[in-house]
């Protein structure tokens, strides 16, 4: 099976592999490119644990190829946090114990990073809404919005 | 398997006419990827048509009437302010598919070409009267939306032809349309019943109106005796009477893990019921 060069930007950096077509995006950022963040909890799209950016949309990697990434951008829950400071979000899930096992965690947080770009003050029910693609077993929810919803608060407090 | 990313739909089809084996067209993916991975399909061949120029666009036409490429995405359908209040129904439907991240690459073409009886976006594309462009190795024809769907996972299209765009007529004066299913939770679920109403008032006179039902037959299905019943009524009682039984006599459904034969006969009645509420309302412009 011949194997397809791609060149793409993941997290403001230029990064290159080889991939074969039936690849996931989600594969390549964990086994080629080592950014084992984003996880597979279903593989079809229904759990969220894989959300990324590309160009700027949120989607399951899952649910992209790795040929699809060609020339576009991706950004990760690896691009989080600027220079070893966590960004406000994962401070607030902290903060909150808005995790648990954790598995969840990163495409939640990248989901609800996406949220707060275009939506600076969400009710509980848009970020429900909104993280309803990102399945957690272990908080019931209720800790993940509150933690949202400070990390809101701080960031409309802090532009 | 091989990967083309192609530059126009003639090239597509010179590929998938070409194909010897199984091919699939890639917009979105979120069906495509989904059977790949679990292997329930096996292509040969991907045909990706996101780079053909013009996919993405959301084009009004000069009669009024609407163009949508075929990788418009569930997201960018729902931000086009215009397009939502001409046709708030199409665009409802489509919204319900998915999660966030699915709506950030789902497409109308897609939904419509999964083929399944319980697609979200096909009774309000339906209703609604729309067609799609249709490209293959026999040249290029107009279809009816509603002569796509086949059987559960089949559509009508030969082998090696595409859908290129959608087409929604326009809207006019006075029309509203609605689209509701019934899920057993607020999201991420699929259409235990769908139903989609159009409809078009004179004063308070319904002077057209195209019912659309899902989930409950092995395609979504028009129904003309639902829409025959509120034509020349104001919605009064006696309509809706009429409306929920030619609703309930069109149903075929079977009983499944999302619902009985009689549930989703029962709630066949009541969604057309209140989409045509719905519908009703937005047309006299009392709602958006």
């Amino acid at each position: 099976m011949s194997r397809i060069h791609i060149t793409t930007t993941v997290n403001g950096e230029t990064a290159e592999f080889l991939t074969e077509p039936r690849e996931t995006l989600l594969d390549v950022l964990r086994n080629q490119l080592g950014l084992t963040g984003s996880k597979e909890g279903c593989g079809t799209g229904d759990c969220g644990a894989c959300s990324v950016l590309l160009d700027g949309v949120l989607v399951s990697s899952c649910l992209v190829l790795g040929v699809e990434a060609q020339g576009k951008t991706v950004e990760t829950i690896e691009g989080m946090a600027t220079d070893g400071a966590l960004h406000p979000l994962q401070r607030q899930f902290i903060e909150h114990a808005a995790l648990q096992c954790g598995f969840c965690t990163p495409g939640i947080l990248v989901a609800a990073k996406a949220l707060l770009a275009q939506n600076d003050n969400p009710t509980e029910t848009e970020i429900r809404y909104w993280l309803a693609g990102n399945l957690c077993r272990c908080t019931g929810y209720d800790k993940i919005v509150r933690a949202v919803q400070d990390a809101a608060a701080e960031m409309r407090g802090a532009a | 398997m091989r990967y083309h990313a192609v530059e126009s739909f003639d090239e597509a089809v010179r590929i998938s006419a070409s194909a010897t084996g199984i091919t699939r067209f890639l917009a979105g993916g979120t069906d495509v990827l989904v059977q790949l991975r679990a292997g329930s399909i096996q292509p040969d061949d991907i045909i990706d048509i996101k780079h053909v120029p013009g996919v993405k666009d959301i084009t009004r036409r000069a009669d009024g009437g609407w163009d949508i490429g075929a990788a418009v995405s569930g997201i960018e359908l729902g931000a086009h302010a215009e397009l939502c209040r001409d046709w708030p129904g199409v665009v409802e439907g489509m919204r319900l598919v998915g999660s966030t991240q699915v709506q950030g690459r789902a497409t109308l073409t897609g939904n419509l070409c999964n083929g399944s009886p319980a697609a979200d976006s096909v009774p309000g594309l339906m209703a609604a009267g729309a067609t799609v462009s249709v490209t293959g190795p026999d040249g290029a024809r107009v279809v009816a939306v509603a002569d796509i769907p086949k059987s559960p996972g089949k559509t009508n299209l030969k082998p090696g032809e595409v859908i290129t765009r959608v087409h929604l007529p326009p809207r006019g004066e006075n029309g509203g349309d609605c689209y509701l299913r019934f899920i057993p939770r607020t999201e991420m679920d699929i259409a235990v019943v769908g139903c989609a109403v159009s409809l078009r008032v004179s004063g308070d006179m319904i002077t057209e109106a195209t019912v659309a039902l899902g989930a409950v037959a092995p395609t979504v299905v028009l129904v003309p005796a639902a829409g025959a019943a509120l034509v020349g009524s104001a919605l009064d009682d006696a309509a809706l009477e009429a409306l929920v039984t030619a609703a309930r006599a069109a149903c075929r459904p079977i009983s499944d893990r999302r619902g009985t034969v009689e549930f989703r006969i029962e709630v066949a009645g009541v969604l057309a019921r209140r989409a045509a509420s719905i519908a009703y309302a937005r047309a006299k412009g009392e709602t958006a």
